[in-house]
């Protein structure tokens, strides 16, 4: 790891003053952070601690629960609130990592981690999420673990956040400070699809700090749920995950929020799948259904059309969960 | 100029003072100057296992280097270096952390527990006699790690059956596959310690 200067932020606003200089970067667990400067992928001249910011509380209020940037993954994971009214929430933040990581690691960096591709990860590789322009060894490689929907000609890097899954399937909103003030960020806008430009990761401005999100409490996400499908029992990524959101009225599906993990450049929400299900019983033929409009547009690449078939087969557990809770 | 103004760089260097890093530093008018400030003035005190050190060194330095090749607590072991293996598990203020994925300069003014402070004098911790009765390990490497994973697992109240000490055991990797025993050092030490 190159030499840098470090400076501990007490307070958000002073965080982002000396953010503006784009040689400096925010710290904050340091679990993802830490290990690309180890590797070279990234380097920073100036590194500005803001783990001992005031945004690590988890308040519920006016319809929300408002989660601070700063609080870790293992205290959210474990909130009464979250528990009881989030549950895919929970779920999401315990299925990831591992405890150790989990008390480190805010939700702030967890929804800026970046990908795992080897590729991207070993800077002796072209990579064009890493230097625009150099190419993308995935597209021909070894594209076991890449994207089935959602890439393009320059990047097919997948999203490695279960978080972010999670958030995108309750409609979350993400909580800034720059220096032009505070703004919201729905999930829906907050990652960029990598077009032409994968080296452009999501909507924030240059020392733009993430100070929370807000999650809004439905009648819908008290009945969420969380499907994590790794190539070992535990701690590690997600080869294909979903998040669920389902309300039944008897047999007829009223409402349905979907978000797939592992398969796209960001988190991946499905309307078309959830189209499928609406104003539907939920049995079979519909959850086959809802499946097929999920892959409708699916690419895949010579090592993973096995997603294809997989992420179905995903959904089709989780959707039976709720059939046999109902 | 206010201390504020982002161009004159204020905090650069690393206080000795526990709580911050914002000492009057002259005005840095570069990242090269500022860069050269912090490397060679960084003092930061650690408190592990209850004792104090004031150490000089550099902000890249992360707390496992520090605990190891500063402080000289070789118990802490690298194994990757990258949060996968949990080699370098350590507790700070009682919460596991894997020391090898954050830098010592941020963990000022916590408390600190390595392997080393686990036994009173002879009297070795609940923890440590259940892994030797139990046979829970072979080479001994991941063991340190595996140890304060253990403590904080129980701790935790993560050990209500066998699939929930592996789950909550799952951060510690043993090349030796010693995780049967493991397991059962776990289960006992949760019991003695209850
Ligand atoms: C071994 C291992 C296994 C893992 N497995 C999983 C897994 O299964 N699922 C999963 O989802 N994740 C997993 N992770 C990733 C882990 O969850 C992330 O590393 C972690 O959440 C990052 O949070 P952090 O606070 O440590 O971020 P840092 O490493 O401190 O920061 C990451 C990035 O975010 C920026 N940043 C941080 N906070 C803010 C903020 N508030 N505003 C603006 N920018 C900010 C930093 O500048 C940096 O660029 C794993 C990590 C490891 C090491
Ligand atoms: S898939 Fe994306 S991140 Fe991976 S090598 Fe290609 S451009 Fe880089
Ligand atoms: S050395 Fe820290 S987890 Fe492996
Ligand atoms: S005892 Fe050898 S690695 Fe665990």
């Amino acid at each position: 790891m190159d030499a840098f200067a470090y400076t501990r932020a007490d307070q958000p606003e002073r965080a982002v003053r000396l953010a503006a200089d784009p040689r400096a970067r925010y710290i904050a667990g340091g679990t993802d952070l830490l290990n690309l400067m180890k590797d070279g992928v990234q380097r920073h001249d100036h590194l500005i601690d803001i783990s001992a910011l005031p945004l690590a509380d988890v308040r519920e209020s006016g319809g929300r629960i408002r989660l601070g940037a700063l609080s870790r993954m293992s205290d959210v994971a474990v909130h009464q609130a979250v528990r009881r009214r989030l549950p895919v929430l929970s779920q999401a933040l315990l299925a990831g990592a591992s405890p150790q990581v989990r008390n480190m690691a805010s939700l702030g960096g967890n929804l800026l981690q970046r990908t795992r591709c080897w590729y991207f990860r070993d800077p002796t590789m072209p990579c064009n999420r890493r230097e625009p322009g150099s190419g993308c060894p995935a597209l021909d490689g070894l594209n076991r673990w890449h994207a089935i929907v959602g890439g393009s000609d320059h990047c097919i890097a997948v999203h490695p956040s279960d978080l972010a899954v999670a958030l995108t399937a309750l409609d979350a909103t993400v909580r800034t400070l720059s220096a032009e003030g505070p703004r919201e960020i729905p999930m829906a806008g907050f990652y960029l699809p990598p077009g032409d430009t994968p080296h452009l990761e999501t909507a924030l401005r240059q020392g733009e700090l993430i100070t929370g999100i807000d999650v809004p409490v439905t009648e819908l996400a008290a009945g969420s749920t969380y499907l994590k499908v790794r190539d070992r029992a535990t701690f590690e990524f997600a080869v294909v995950s979903v998040a669920a959101l389902v309300r039944l009225r008897g047999e007829e599906v009223r409402e349905a929020r979907l978000a797939f993990g592992g398969i796209a450049p960001r988190p991946w929400r499905s309307e078309a799948a959830e189209q499928a299900l609406i104003g539907r019983p939920l049995n079979a033929a519909t959850i086959e259904a809802a499946g097929a409009a999920l892959v409708r547009d699916a690419r895949p690449r010579a090592h993973n059309a096995f997603k294809v078939p997989l992420v179905q087969r995903a959904l089709s557990d989780i959707l039976g969960q709720f059939g046999r809770n109902r | 100029m206010s201390e504020e103004d982002p161009t004159r760089r204020t905090v650069i260097k690393v206080g000795a003072a526990v709580a911050a890093v914002a000492t009057a530093a002259p005005a840095l008018p570069d990242v090269a100057e500022a860069k050269a400030a912090v490397t060679d003035t960084a003092r930061i005190s650690l408190k592990v296992n209850g004792v104090t050190h004031r150490q000089e060194l550099e902000a890249r330095v992360t707390l496992l280097d520090a605990l190891r090749e500063r402080i000289g607590l070789t118990g802490t072991k690298k194994g990757c270096d990258r949060g996968e293996c949990g080699a370098c598990t350590v507790l700070v203020d009682g919460r596991r952390i894997k020391s090898c994925l954050t830098l010592a300069v941020m963990q000022q003014g916590r408390e600190i527990t390595t392997v080393e402070g686990l036994a009173r004098g002879d009297a070795l911790h609940p923890v440590q006699a259940a892994f030797i009765r139990n046979d829970g390990f072979q080479c001994g490497f991941c063991t340190p790690g595996q140890l304060m994973s253990a403590v904080a697992c129980v701790h935790e109240g993560h050990t209500g059956s066998d699939d929930e000490i592996r789950e909550w055991m799952s951060g510690n990797l043993c090349r030796c596959g010693c995780y049967p025993n493991i397991v059962a050092s776990v289960r006992q030490a949760a019991k003695e310690m209850s």
